[in-house]
């Protein structure tokens, strides 16, 4: 600790309160994430690991085109799912903050919370349940007579997992959406409207640049974990479907190469950072452009 | 015009969103083992296979043993980390506090991967332990989240009032801001205990012997006659979580009408 520093009873009592959350932190999220780094530069030798340092397990997962493709696909689809989500949470959010009438607000907010505390596996499984080709669409179908052959193109594939993770992750897009539209003073819209504002005018000079801190925070709480999404490719995505996150689980488990595990992991991890980064340097620029910041 | 359509958007929605979860309760009571319509008959079978599942009550109780203690600790380090950055100013607060809010923002499969690095590297056993640690690590942001508000809420002036008056800070800490802050606490071990016990990737990394209740649930999920049976487990699970949200919610209220402030906020 710096001695010398002045600190008054109050930034010590601080201090100490937050150490010990602030320690524990450090030593089961920063220091193994550093271990994780050093991993993967490491090689796995059978049993043993050679700790001399190599960059071929980044090499290996930025050039073989099996990775190159789980990757790409892993972004692609976060990408999608992403956007039908925000497109669909914004409108819905805008319905709860502008035109419920305040006695329901309540009431949506809180069945659009429910789904965040159920289980998680079993709402991707359900749709296992519906796609699969036993599953509810067509089985049912099939027992009416209407199909003689499960429909493929919704089972298995890309398209089922999209519309899994869309599902999934649509509660959690809502509400920090709301959140902010709640917060937009109504006056500005009044005032606009006697200035002669269109009711559409009024949305896209008012009450889109300034819910757009909530479309990003929807945006990066969707995208973040779905990129790294392992339950869902497993569960409806077929072997066209599977992500990055599940090959990080066989090179971690089945293929016991860590080091490359690791080095996929980071990879996928350096892959958010950016594009989460982008995100947030677009938003300041439409914002700018916006004269809102 | 364009009100009634947004209407009909939000009721569209919000069936959209339930739809499926519906489908648990109507194949959890079917009486057939294949999952389709039409529906075949009622039977209570499904409920019953699981009371003879042996696996399963053991899973239960190592969920339950998890979740007992990670909402605990996460709770407590929470208290510590929102008491510290609500109350005092000290440097270094923004990069502390955002490092123990990290887990948030980071999937979930990079912080399983990380810890079971430090396992095989320290040559660890994989146990309830590790995946207690993991637990701890992702739900102290979210209690802190929810904790924030009851610190924020909390009149300064009584803690004043009662170390003017000779308490000690232990004392004080007991007997005024703990009951103050209580309904907020005990929201914090709900929403902790829930996720912790729904909480599948990380645990799916970390366990060993013995599996938690969605490891256990991942498992069956590889066998279509068992299906039936999960949908019934299913069903059990969704209950206890709108039982467990709603006394949250409930509590929140309540401190927030004990408090005299107004009541928005909350979860999130």
């Amino acid at each position: 600790m710096r001695g010398r520093l002045q600190l008054d009873a109050d930034a010590r009592r601080g201090l100490s309160q937050i150490s010990l959350p602030f320690a524990f932190s450090i030593l089961l999220l920063a220091a193994p994430l550093a271990l994780l780094l050093a991993m993967s530069f490491w090689t796995q030798d059978f049993l043993t690991l050679d700790r001399t340092p190599t960059t071929a397990n980044f090499v290996e997962a930025w050039t073989n085109p099996i990775y190159q493709t789980l990757m790409l696909r892993s972004l692609k689809i976060s990408l999608i799912v992403t956007v039908v989500v925000v497109s669909l949470a914004y409108p819905a959010a805008y319905y709860m903050s502008f035109v419920a009438p305040d006695n329901r607000k309540a009431l949506l907010v809180f069945l659009i919370t429910i789904p965040f505390w159920t289980s998680y596996l079993m709402r991707i499984f359900l749709w296992k349940v519906i796609l699969g080709f036993n599953g509810v669409v067509n089985g049912s179908l099939m027992g009416l007579g209407i199909i003689d052959a499960p429909l493929d193109w919704i089972s298995y594939n890309q398209f089922a997992v999209i519309i899994t993770l869309s599902h999934a992750w649509l509660p959690f897009a809502v509400l920090p959406i709301f959140v902010v539209m709640e917060k937009v003073n109504r006056s500005y819209l009044e005032a606009a409207q006697d200035l002669g504002d269109t009711p559409f005018q009024r949305f896209l000079r008012i009450t889109l640049p300034l819910s757009m801190p909530g479309v990003i925070a929807a945006t990066l709480i969707v995208f973040i974990p779905t990129i790294g999404d392992y339950v869902t490719p497993k569960l409806v995505g077929g072997p066209s479907g599977l992500m990055i996150a599940n090959m990080i689980e066989v090179q971690f488990k089945n293929a016991n190469n860590a080091p490359l595990g690791a080095a996929l992991s980071l990879s996928a991890l350096f892959l958010v950072a950016s594009v989460a980064g982008i995100f947030v340097w677009l938003n300041r620029r439409y914002l700018k452009s916006e004269g809102a910041a | 015009m364009s009100k009634r359509i947004l209407t009909v958007f939000m009721i569209a929605f919000i069936l959209f969103l339930y739809a499926p979860t519906l489908l648990l309760p109507i194949f959890a009571f079917n009486d057939s083992s294949i999952i389709a319509f039409p529906l075949s008959g009622f039977t209570l079978d499904w409920f019953a296979s699981l009371g003879a599942a042996d696996e399963l009550r053991k899973a239960t109780g190592t969920s339950l043993i998890i979740a007992t203690s990670s909402s605990i600790i996460a709770t407590m380090l929470a208290m510590l980390a929102t008491s510290a950055t609500v109350r005092y100013r000290f440097p270094g607060k923004g990069a502390m506090i955002g490092t123990i809010m990290l887990p948030m923002f980071l999937p979930e499969i990079i912080i399983g991967v990380s810890l079971l690095t430090v396992v095989l590297l320290a040559g660890l056993k994989l146990s309830i332990y590790t995946i207690i640690m993991g637990h701890v690590l992702i739900c102290t942001p979210f209690c802190i989240a929810i904790l924030r508000s009851s610190f924020q809420q909390l009149d300064p002036s009584l803690e004043e009032a009662s170390l003017d008056l000779g308490e000690s800070r232990f004392d004080t800490f007991r007997r005024v801001t703990l009951p103050l802050i209580m309904p907020g606490v005990v929201s914090s071990l709900l929403i902790a205990f829930t996720i912790s016990l729904d909480e599948f990737v990380i645990a799916f990394f970390l366990s060993g012997t013995e599996p938690t209740l969605p490891v256990y649930i991942w498992s069956q999920l590889r066998f279509p006659q068992r299906i039936p049976s999960v949908m019934a487990l299913g069903t059990l699970l969704l209950l206890l979580s709108v039982a467990l949200l709603t006394l949250s919610e409930v509590l929140r209220r309540r401190s927030a009408r004990r408090l005299g402030k107004d009541m928005t906020g909350g979860v999130l």
